[in-house]
């Protein structure tokens, strides 16, 4: 993929003109393995739980009787699902719009040739080295009201309660719960930005540095004043790079476990719990297959509907 | 410029399809969750020790003196049976969380351990019900169990007439530790009843103290509480009916003990979502907090802080619970389809026996099941704990913990667990009693 990608465009195509028969057959037979296993393996089991979501296997002896969408409505109408799915809506937003935001942002002012760029770059890019689990563990005694930062706050005469706050707001009641944004999840959105920023701060100043400078120049002979530049000429061209960040974020804040998991667990009140962590408890502590796959599903269409038009783009792209 | 921007590029998007490897990796994991059972080949079982002179045990105890215990255990069985090579598979993680999705992979998969760790009770049983247990009859007869273990704790490793696991702790659930400078400095008497626990709390909060620690990030410490004012309540006779379902839980005494778990509930620290039940007990240690009611494994986190019982730290049945014990049982068991049997049953005989008894539970700061140990291996706290167990025997005063798996199946303790997390931000008593009522559908 990464020798592909280094190619220059001509030679890409060239490779791709009419591939011969023969050709054809090999490439398949190359393929055959890994799209055997991932029939098997990822389409396969997607179907099984798919299945097992409409059984009525609920204990630790196989039940697969069929009992129509029973699981889906016990999951719509619980408190922990209703707050999970607010928690979901809330968190995919703060935390795409804080990646995108910021990472445009220390991107832009990377790219003003400042010395030490290298430094910066890899300051940014470090967090990303790390794995959620460090991530989670490390802010969890961060913002630990008691022993954390909040040592420091207390003498300005702030101590917010970060994770452990209850709060929601602004506190609308629907179904079960109150909708807004849980306080709470601020400190892990904190933690999931920290981490995730230097990700598209690197996808952004590549996109910055593809940008032909003879744009700008000729933005700047046609007398366009420098923010005129980066928000006519400039942030345009950046689309397809905003496109592919946002996408990357969102499947893994739709799937986020091991931040969550590591750093508060559910909360009180399930004010940073997310339909992940449900799962997990759902289907190994109270062996409650069934349930467990329906919600596996859900967040497996909560996905698909956010990547499919992705995929559908790119494939237009290529065409 | 061109070029350095798309080297970049090309670092970062391999990056991002690494990231997303790793990322789809877990969701096939998440995805595939629910159908754990798969096929299973007979021969998938061989990897839990083929042939014979291999043993694996699989446990949860990996931190502090829980491991130590365990090494000392499994010290006691080589000097017996050196040709037997053990392979310790234990699986960090509190009261279990993490163990039991490993475990449940596992024997769902045809792959079950040698033999491992289950809290006596339901949650035992469901592996029974599941088919996937051997009864142990003979074991008992042959080291004369029957006579040696409490009738109670056989009694909660049997069903149908067959016994299922062998114990080799017990734990008691219904204990109120308190720090001895803090009480005696404001001269509060160890708590009885729940009057005086309130009334030593409004003191204590009155001073700027914490009465009450609470770390239930893991989930199951408030539940902890809860249980143990129900047995207070109700008695271990109705406590019992309640997970029988002779006993309806929108009954007035339970709705009592809702109000009063709402009420001490008003005495906790408020950051108690972010702390595990260690991070609660060492709130005490720091003199933040006063008291906390906990299993008494608690004590194994004070000794290791250099904390003496009657000296730092002081301890008491949790309020109205004097005469009762709350047991926490931990049990081995054989399951089926593993092709070591004779291996397994000389292991559970060495941990059912006096010798492993007295190995294992001072270490781990628990009391044994077998009733020859020797009383005088056990500390202050532990030859209370020995005395109280006794009498409250005699005095059909044992209860079954929910907390702890024993009392009631998964399905019913998830579903629990999950309301009082609820209840405890929202404190809506009628919807705590709604939400038991309709998690008792569970307990068949």
């Amino acid at each position: 993929m990464e020798t592909a990608m280094t190619n220059n465009p001509t030679k890409i195509k060239k490779r791709k003109s009419r591939p011969s028969a023969k050709g054809k057959g090999i490439a398949f037979l190359f393929l055959l393995p890994s799209l055997v296993l991932i029939t098997v393996f990822v389409y396969g089991f997607i179907g099984w739980s798919g299945y097992v979501s409409f059984s009525n296997w609920n204990s630790l002896i196989p039940d697969l009787s069929f009992v129509g969408f029973k699981n889906y409505m016990t999951l719509l109408q619980d408190f922990r699902f209703q707050a999970d799915l607010r928690n979901m809506v809330f968190f995919t937003l703060f935390f795409i719009a804080g990646v995108v935001g910021l990472g445009q942002l220390l991107a832009v002012l990377i790219d003003q040739k400042i010395k030490g760029e290298f430094i910066f770059r890899n300051i940014f890019l470090f967090p990303m080295a790390l794995s959620f689990v460090v991530t989670g563990v490390v802010w969890r005694w961060v913002l630990n009201p008691k022993t954390g930062i909040n040592l420091l706050l207390e003498k300005l005469g702030w101590t917010p309660g970060w994770y452990t706050s209850t709060e929601v707001f602004p506190s609308i009641s629907i179904g079960q719960i109150e909708f807004g944004l849980p306080l709470a999840l601020i400190a892990v959105l904190l933690a999931a930005i920290w981490q995730m920023t230097g990700f598209s701060l690197a996808m952004y100043l590549a996109g910055l540095r593809g940008i032909p400078a003879e744009l700008r120049e000729a933005a700047r002979m046609d007398g366009a004043s420098e923010w005129t530049i980066y928000f006519k000429v400039i942030l345009p061209q950046l689309k397809p790079i905003t496109f592919g960040v946002v996408v990357m974020m969102l499947h893994m804040s739709l799937k986020n476990f091991d931040l969550i998991y590591t750093m508060t667990g559910p909360g009180a009140n399930f004010v940073t719990d997310m339909p992940a962590l449900y799962m997990y408890d759902t289907t190994f502590q109270g062996n409650f297959y069934a349930q467990g796959s329906a919600i596996a599903i859900v967040m497996l269409i909560l996905v698909a509907i956010f990547i499919v038009p992705y995929l559908i783009r790119t494939r237009r792209g290529d065409a | 410029m061109k070029k350095k921007g798309q080297w970049l590029l090309t670092i970062v998007l391999g990056l991002a399809m690494m990231l997303a490897a790793c990322s789809s990796g877990g969701s096939s994991d998440e995805a595939d969750g629910g159908s754990g059972s798969g096929d299973s080949d007979a021969s998938s079982g061989d990897s839990s020790g083929s042939g014979s002179g291999e043993l694996e045990i699989f446990s949860w105890w990996t931190a502090g003196g829980e491991a130590d215990a365990l090494d000392a255990l499994l010290d006691v069985f080589h000097d017996k049976h050196s040709d037997i090579e053990v392979q310790n598979a234990a699986v960090a993680g509190g009261a279990g969380s993490n163990a039991k999705q490993v475990l449940s992979t596992r024997m769902q998969g045809g792959d079950p351990p040698s033999t491992f760790q289950v809290h006596g009770g339901a949650e035992l049983f469901q592996w029974v019900n599941a088919d996937k247990m051997q009864p142990l009859d003979d074991l008992y007869k042959k080291n004369g169990w029957n006579k040696k273990f409490p009738d109670k704790i056989i009694e909660m490793n049997s069903q149908g007439g067959h016994v299922y696991g062998v114990p080799v702790d017990i734990h008691r659930g219904n204990v109120l530790f308190y720090n001895k400078k803090i009480f005696d400095k404001y001269n509060i008497d160890p708590p009885k009843t729940f009057d005086d626990f309130f009334k030593a709390a409004d003191k204590l909060q009155s001073e700027g103290i914490t009465p009450l620690a609470l770390g239930d990030k893991g989930g199951w410490a408030a539940t902890m509480i809860f249980e143990n004012i129900l047995l207070a309540k109700l008695g271990p006779d109705d406590y019992s009916k309640l997970w029988s379902g002779d006993m309806a839980f929108d009954s007035p005494k339970v709705k009592e003990s809702v109000k009063i778990f709402k009420k001490m509930l008003g005495y906790i620290n408020d950051n108690h979502s972010s702390l595990a039940w260690q991070d609660a007990t060492q709130l005490l240690i720091d003199g933040d907090a006063a008291m906390q009611v906990m299993g008494d494994f608690a004590e194994g986190y004070f000794l290791k802080k250099d904390w003496k019982p009657n000296k730092q730290f002081g301890w008491t049945a949790t309020p109205g619970s004097q005469g009762e014990f709350m047991i926490i049982n931990d049990s081995f068991g054989l399951p089926k389809g593993i092709d070591n049997e004779g291996e397994v049953k000389k292991f559970l005989t060495t941990l059912g026996s006096k010798e492993g008894q007295d190995a294992f539970n001072p270490v781990k700061g628990s009391i044994p099941a077998n009733l020859e140990a020797d009383k005088s291996k056990y500390d202050e706290y532990g030859k209370s704990a020995l005395e109280d167990f006794k009498k409250a025997d005699d005095n059909d005063g044992l209860a079954l913990s929910l907390a702890h798996g024993s009392a009631a199946t998964p399905g019913f303790l998830t579903k629990t667990n999950t309301a009082v997390n609820q209840f405890v931000t929202q404190k809506n008593v009628d919807a705590f009693i709604n939400a038991l009522k309709s998690a008792s559908s569970q307990l068949k």
